[in-house]
Protein backbone atom coordinates (compact mmCIF):
# COMPACT_ATOMS: atom_id res chain seq x y z
CA UNK A 1 0.00 0.00 0.00
CA UNK A 2 2.82 2.31 -0.85
CA UNK A 3 0.50 5.08 -2.10
CA UNK A 4 0.93 9.09 -1.89
CA UNK A 5 -1.15 8.88 1.94
CA UNK A 6 1.91 6.83 3.01
CA UNK A 7 4.05 9.17 5.22
CA UNK A 8 7.68 8.01 5.44
CA UNK A 9 9.93 8.90 8.24
CA UNK A 10 12.59 9.91 6.00
CA UNK A 11 10.50 12.62 4.66
CA UNK A 12 9.71 14.08 8.21
CA UNK A 13 12.28 16.59 9.57
CA UNK A 14 12.15 18.53 13.17
CA UNK A 15 10.20 21.91 12.68
CA UNK A 16 8.02 20.14 10.11
CA UNK A 17 4.32 21.45 10.70
CA UNK A 18 1.48 19.24 10.65
CA UNK A 19 -1.58 19.95 8.56
CA UNK A 20 -4.23 22.56 11.03
CA UNK A 21 -7.36 21.05 11.51
CA UNK A 22 -10.67 23.45 13.03
CA UNK A 23 -13.48 22.35 14.54
CA UNK A 24 -16.91 24.23 15.52
CA UNK A 25 -17.30 22.35 19.17
CA UNK A 26 -21.07 22.14 19.59
CA UNK A 27 -23.30 20.18 22.57
CA UNK A 28 -23.45 17.37 20.18
CA UNK A 29 -19.60 17.23 19.41
CA UNK A 30 -19.15 17.34 23.54
CA UNK A 31 -21.98 14.94 24.14
CA UNK A 32 -21.43 12.25 21.57
CA UNK A 33 -17.68 12.45 22.54
CA UNK A 34 -18.63 11.11 26.14
CA UNK A 35 -21.19 8.77 25.06
CA UNK A 36 -18.57 7.30 22.22
CA UNK A 37 -16.61 6.56 25.25
CA UNK A 38 -18.83 5.41 27.78
CA UNK A 39 -18.20 8.17 29.71
CA UNK A 40 -21.31 8.61 31.58
CA UNK A 41 -20.23 11.44 34.10
CA UNK A 42 -22.90 14.60 34.21
CA UNK A 43 -20.22 16.99 33.42
CA UNK A 44 -20.06 16.06 30.12
CA UNK A 45 -23.97 16.20 29.07
CA UNK A 46 -25.75 18.07 31.80
CA UNK A 47 -25.14 21.70 31.77
CA UNK A 48 -26.48 22.43 35.15
CA UNK A 49 -24.15 20.14 36.81
CA UNK A 50 -21.02 20.83 34.93
CA UNK A 51 -21.78 25.16 35.73
CA UNK A 52 -23.27 24.87 39.31
CA UNK A 53 -21.32 21.70 40.71
CA UNK A 54 -17.66 21.98 38.61
CA UNK A 55 -18.11 25.83 38.63
CA UNK A 56 -17.04 25.80 34.55
CA UNK A 57 -18.90 27.60 32.03
CA UNK A 58 -20.52 24.89 30.66
CA UNK A 59 -21.06 21.10 29.38
CA UNK A 60 -17.29 20.25 28.41
CA UNK A 61 -14.72 17.59 26.10
CA UNK A 62 -14.18 14.53 27.98
CA UNK A 63 -10.50 13.20 28.56
CA UNK A 64 -10.78 9.78 26.65
CA UNK A 65 -12.58 11.96 23.34
CA UNK A 66 -9.58 14.48 23.85
CA UNK A 67 -7.06 11.80 23.25
CA UNK A 68 -9.60 10.59 20.08
CA UNK A 69 -9.03 13.97 18.71
CA UNK A 70 -5.23 14.04 19.10
CA UNK A 71 -5.48 10.67 17.49
CA UNK A 72 -7.22 11.70 14.48
CA UNK A 73 -5.21 14.95 14.32
CA UNK A 74 -2.10 13.03 13.87
CA UNK A 75 -2.93 10.03 11.84
CA UNK A 76 -4.49 12.31 8.99
CA UNK A 77 -0.80 12.86 8.92
CA UNK A 78 0.54 9.90 8.86
CA UNK A 79 -2.02 7.90 7.06
CA UNK A 80 -3.36 4.49 8.14
CA UNK A 81 0.56 2.78 8.22
CA UNK A 82 0.98 5.41 10.98
CA UNK A 83 0.64 4.19 14.44
CA UNK A 84 0.60 5.84 17.43
CA UNK A 85 2.82 4.51 20.42
CA UNK A 86 2.44 6.91 23.07
CA UNK A 87 0.61 10.51 23.94
CA UNK A 88 0.47 12.82 27.23
CA UNK A 89 -1.64 15.30 27.13
CA UNK A 90 -2.59 18.22 29.74
CA UNK A 91 -6.05 19.66 30.10
CA UNK A 92 -4.99 23.30 31.18
CA UNK A 93 -8.26 24.42 30.27
CA UNK A 94 -11.87 23.16 28.96
CA UNK A 95 -13.43 22.82 25.62
CA UNK A 96 -17.20 24.36 25.56
CA UNK A 97 -19.89 24.01 22.94
CA UNK A 98 -19.58 27.57 21.15
CA UNK A 99 -15.36 27.32 21.13
CA UNK A 100 -13.74 26.95 17.59
CA UNK A 101 -11.38 24.27 18.28
CA UNK A 102 -8.00 24.11 16.29
CA UNK A 103 -5.15 21.27 16.17
CA UNK A 104 -1.39 22.82 15.55
CA UNK A 105 1.25 20.38 15.76
CA UNK A 106 4.86 20.22 14.69
CA UNK A 107 8.08 17.78 14.60
CA UNK A 108 10.06 18.06 17.37
CA UNK A 109 12.67 14.74 17.23
CA UNK A 110 12.91 11.76 14.96
CA UNK A 111 15.24 9.04 15.06
CA UNK A 112 15.07 5.06 14.64
CA UNK A 113 15.12 2.57 17.65
CA UNK A 114 17.22 -0.25 18.50
CA UNK A 115 14.85 -2.71 16.47
CA UNK A 116 14.66 -0.25 13.45
CA UNK A 117 11.00 1.02 13.56
CA UNK A 118 11.18 5.05 12.80
CA UNK A 119 9.66 7.39 15.35
CA UNK A 120 8.89 11.02 15.10
CA UNK A 121 8.13 12.88 18.12
CA UNK A 122 5.01 15.91 17.73
CA UNK A 123 3.86 18.51 20.13
CA UNK A 124 0.27 19.39 19.53
CA UNK A 125 -1.81 22.06 20.78
CA UNK A 126 -5.46 22.09 21.21
CA UNK A 127 -6.45 25.75 20.70
CA UNK A 128 -9.98 27.11 21.05
CA UNK A 129 -11.52 30.66 19.76
CA UNK A 130 -14.82 32.29 21.65
CA UNK A 131 -16.18 35.78 21.23
CA UNK A 132 -16.65 35.99 25.01
CA UNK A 133 -13.81 33.52 26.36
CA UNK A 134 -11.36 34.65 23.40
CA UNK A 135 -8.11 32.66 22.44
CA UNK A 136 -7.23 29.91 24.77
CA UNK A 137 -4.41 27.06 24.33
CA UNK A 138 -6.69 24.40 26.62
CA UNK A 139 -4.80 21.11 25.90
CA UNK A 140 -0.77 20.73 25.18
CA UNK A 141 0.15 16.99 23.72
CA UNK A 142 3.51 15.66 23.08
CA UNK A 143 3.14 12.12 21.07
CA UNK A 144 5.31 9.30 19.88
CA UNK A 145 4.09 7.95 16.30
CA UNK A 146 5.96 5.54 14.24
CA UNK A 147 6.28 6.11 10.64
CA UNK A 148 7.23 3.48 7.80
CA UNK A 149 10.75 4.02 7.01
CA UNK A 150 10.42 2.65 3.39
CA UNK A 151 7.47 2.10 1.21
CA UNK A 152 6.69 -1.89 2.59
CA UNK A 153 7.57 -1.34 6.33
CA UNK A 154 4.40 -1.50 8.41
CA UNK A 155 4.85 -0.42 12.08
CA UNK A 156 1.60 -2.43 12.90
CA UNK A 157 3.05 -5.75 12.46
CA UNK A 158 5.82 -5.16 15.40
CA UNK A 159 5.43 -6.89 18.42
CA UNK A 160 7.16 -7.66 21.28
CA UNK A 161 10.82 -6.36 22.06
CA UNK A 162 10.16 -4.84 18.14
CA UNK A 163 7.69 -2.29 19.58
CA UNK A 164 9.18 -0.24 21.71
CA UNK A 165 6.55 2.50 22.16
CA UNK B 1 1.32 9.02 64.10
CA UNK B 2 -0.26 11.92 62.34
CA UNK B 3 0.00 13.38 59.45
CA UNK B 4 0.63 16.71 59.31
CA UNK B 5 -1.73 19.49 56.58
CA UNK B 6 0.88 19.03 53.53
CA UNK B 7 1.05 15.14 54.24
CA UNK B 8 -0.68 12.18 52.70
CA UNK B 9 -2.30 10.24 55.17
CA UNK B 10 -1.23 7.04 56.37
CA UNK B 11 -3.58 5.25 55.22
CA UNK B 12 -3.75 7.12 51.84
CA UNK B 13 0.00 6.36 51.52
CA UNK B 14 -0.32 2.74 52.41
CA UNK B 15 -2.17 2.16 49.47
CA UNK B 16 0.59 3.40 46.89
CA UNK B 17 2.09 0.89 44.52
CA UNK B 18 -0.61 -1.62 45.58
CA UNK B 19 -3.06 -3.05 42.71
CA UNK B 20 -6.19 -2.51 43.55
CA UNK B 21 -9.73 -3.23 41.72
CA UNK B 22 -8.38 -5.87 39.27
CA UNK B 23 -11.52 -6.75 37.05
CA UNK B 24 -12.45 -8.16 33.69
CA UNK B 25 -14.98 -6.07 31.54
CA UNK B 26 -18.42 -7.39 31.22
CA UNK B 27 -18.82 -7.28 27.45
CA UNK B 28 -16.36 -7.94 24.50
CA UNK B 29 -14.67 -5.90 22.58
CA UNK B 30 -17.20 -4.87 19.56
CA UNK B 31 -16.47 -2.75 16.22
CA UNK B 32 -19.39 -0.48 16.66
CA UNK B 33 -17.97 1.19 20.11
CA UNK B 34 -14.60 2.11 17.30
CA UNK B 35 -16.96 3.66 14.80
CA UNK B 36 -19.24 6.15 17.20
CA UNK B 37 -15.54 7.15 18.35
CA UNK B 38 -14.29 7.97 14.53
CA UNK B 39 -17.93 9.41 13.99
CA UNK B 40 -17.74 11.45 17.07
CA UNK B 41 -14.20 12.47 15.78
CA UNK B 42 -14.86 12.69 12.33
CA UNK B 43 -11.89 9.98 12.02
CA UNK B 44 -12.02 8.49 8.32
CA UNK B 45 -8.98 7.01 8.63
CA UNK B 46 -9.23 3.95 6.80
CA UNK B 47 -7.88 1.33 8.91
CA UNK B 48 -10.90 1.50 10.48
CA UNK B 49 -13.08 1.64 8.07
CA UNK B 50 -11.82 -0.46 4.95
CA UNK B 51 -11.52 -4.19 6.00
CA UNK B 52 -9.15 -4.25 2.81
CA UNK B 53 -6.54 -1.74 4.47
CA UNK B 54 -7.29 -4.13 8.00
CA UNK B 55 -6.37 -6.66 6.48
CA UNK B 56 -3.23 -5.82 4.82
CA UNK B 57 -1.80 -3.47 8.04
CA UNK B 58 -3.17 -5.14 11.09
CA UNK B 59 -4.40 -8.96 10.07
CA UNK B 60 -7.82 -7.84 10.31
CA UNK B 61 -9.58 -5.25 12.32
CA UNK B 62 -8.62 -3.47 15.10
CA UNK B 63 -9.96 -1.07 17.75
CA UNK B 64 -9.25 2.78 17.63
CA UNK B 65 -6.43 3.01 19.87
CA UNK B 66 -7.71 5.68 22.01
CA UNK B 67 -10.82 3.73 22.50
CA UNK B 68 -8.45 1.86 25.56
CA UNK B 69 -10.33 3.20 28.66
CA UNK B 70 -13.82 2.51 27.69
CA UNK B 71 -13.25 -1.35 27.14
CA UNK B 72 -13.38 -1.41 31.06
CA UNK B 73 -15.75 1.78 31.86
CA UNK B 74 -19.36 -0.03 33.33
CA UNK B 75 -22.70 -0.13 31.91
CA UNK B 76 -24.86 3.59 32.95
CA UNK B 77 -26.99 0.84 34.81
CA UNK B 78 -27.58 -2.93 34.53
CA UNK B 79 -29.62 -4.90 37.07
CA UNK B 80 -28.87 -5.67 40.70
CA UNK B 81 -26.17 -2.20 40.01
CA UNK B 82 -27.23 0.07 42.76
CA UNK B 83 -26.07 3.62 42.51
CA UNK B 84 -24.09 5.30 40.14
CA UNK B 85 -21.61 2.98 38.18
CA UNK B 86 -17.88 4.89 37.88
CA UNK B 87 -14.87 3.55 36.24
CA UNK B 88 -12.07 4.79 37.65
CA UNK B 89 -12.84 3.65 41.54
CA UNK B 90 -9.87 5.15 43.03
CA UNK B 91 -10.00 8.26 42.02
CA UNK B 92 -13.67 8.33 43.43
CA UNK B 93 -12.42 6.70 46.73
CA UNK B 94 -9.94 9.44 47.05
CA UNK B 95 -12.62 12.22 46.54
CA UNK B 96 -14.55 10.20 49.33
CA UNK B 97 -11.23 9.90 51.42
CA UNK B 98 -10.59 13.76 50.97
CA UNK B 99 -14.29 14.88 51.28
CA UNK B 100 -13.64 16.54 47.61
CA UNK B 101 -17.18 17.00 46.08
CA UNK B 102 -15.54 17.92 42.23
CA UNK B 103 -13.05 16.70 40.54
CA UNK B 104 -11.40 16.82 36.51
CA UNK B 105 -8.70 15.31 35.05
CA UNK B 106 -5.72 17.84 34.17
CA UNK B 107 -3.12 14.73 32.76
CA UNK B 108 -3.03 11.62 30.32
CA UNK B 109 -0.86 9.32 29.47
CA UNK B 110 -1.49 6.51 27.04
CA UNK B 111 0.91 3.61 25.90
CA UNK B 112 -0.27 1.48 23.33
CA UNK B 113 1.48 -1.83 23.08
CA UNK B 114 -0.10 -4.94 21.36
CA UNK B 115 -3.92 -3.72 19.67
CA UNK B 116 -7.26 -4.51 21.26
CA UNK B 117 -9.13 -6.38 18.49
CA UNK B 118 -13.14 -7.51 18.27
CA UNK B 119 -13.76 -10.11 20.19
CA UNK B 120 -11.13 -9.37 22.65
CA UNK B 121 -12.19 -9.27 26.80
CA UNK B 122 -10.11 -6.82 29.01
CA UNK B 123 -8.93 -6.62 31.86
CA UNK B 124 -7.38 -4.31 33.89
CA UNK B 125 -6.24 -2.75 37.65
CA UNK B 126 -5.66 0.46 39.27
CA UNK B 127 -2.53 1.85 40.94
CA UNK B 128 -2.31 4.49 42.56
CA UNK B 129 1.39 6.25 42.26
CA UNK B 130 1.09 9.55 44.16
CA UNK B 131 -1.24 11.94 46.13
CA UNK B 132 0.18 15.76 46.81
CA UNK B 133 -0.54 17.89 49.97
CA UNK B 134 -3.57 20.42 49.71
CA UNK B 135 -3.24 22.56 46.70
CA UNK B 136 -5.08 25.42 45.41
CA UNK B 137 -6.48 26.59 41.87
CA UNK B 138 -9.05 28.54 39.89
CA UNK B 139 -11.62 25.85 40.90
CA UNK B 140 -10.95 25.74 44.35
CA UNK B 141 -9.19 23.80 47.26
CA UNK B 142 -8.03 20.19 46.75
CA UNK B 143 -5.49 17.62 46.29
CA UNK B 144 -4.13 16.11 43.13
CA UNK B 145 -3.58 12.33 42.42
CA UNK B 146 -1.49 10.29 40.05
CA UNK B 147 -3.18 6.65 39.13
CA UNK B 148 -2.01 4.22 36.91
CA UNK B 149 -4.10 1.80 35.10
CA UNK B 150 -2.36 -1.30 32.58
CA UNK B 151 -4.71 -3.43 30.33
CA UNK B 152 -4.51 -6.50 29.51
CA UNK B 153 -6.31 -9.06 26.69
CA UNK B 154 -7.65 -12.50 27.78
CA UNK B 155 -4.37 -14.24 26.47
CA UNK B 156 -2.51 -11.42 28.98
CA UNK B 157 -1.01 -9.88 26.46
CA UNK B 158 -0.76 -5.98 27.62
CA UNK B 159 -2.67 -4.02 25.66
CA UNK B 160 -1.81 -0.08 27.13
CA UNK B 161 -0.94 1.43 30.21
CA UNK B 162 -2.49 4.77 30.98
CA UNK B 163 -1.74 6.95 33.54
CA UNK B 164 -4.21 9.93 34.68
CA UNK B 165 -3.18 13.24 36.39
CA UNK B 166 -7.31 13.95 38.61
CA UNK B 167 -7.90 17.05 40.77
CA UNK B 168 -10.21 16.59 43.44
CA UNK B 169 -11.48 20.05 45.05
CA UNK B 170 -14.19 21.75 46.83
CA UNK B 171 -15.37 24.92 45.67
CA UNK B 172 -14.25 28.34 47.81
CA UNK B 173 -16.49 30.50 48.81
CA UNK B 174 -17.24 32.28 45.78
CA UNK B 175 -15.08 30.85 43.54
CA UNK B 176 -15.56 28.72 40.59
CA UNK B 177 -13.64 28.91 37.52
Amino acid sequence: MSDPETLLHGSVQVGDVLPELTVEVTPTTVVLGALASRDWRPMHHDHAFATERNGVADIFLNTPNQAAWFERFLTDWTGPRGRVGRMTFRMRDSVFPGDTMTFVGTVTATDVDSAGCGWVEVDVELRTAHDQRGDRVCSTCSARVALPTVSDDNPWSRTGDRWQP
Amino acid sequence: MSSGPDEVPEDVAALIGVPQYPSTASFDVERSYSWNTLAATQNGNPLFWDDAVADELTGGPIAVPTTLSLWMRPHYWEPGAAGEQVALQVHFDLKERFDLPEAVMTDNTIIFHTPVRPGDRISHRQVLRSVSGPKTTKLGSGRFWVIDIEYHNQREELVGVESYTGYGYRRDAGGGA
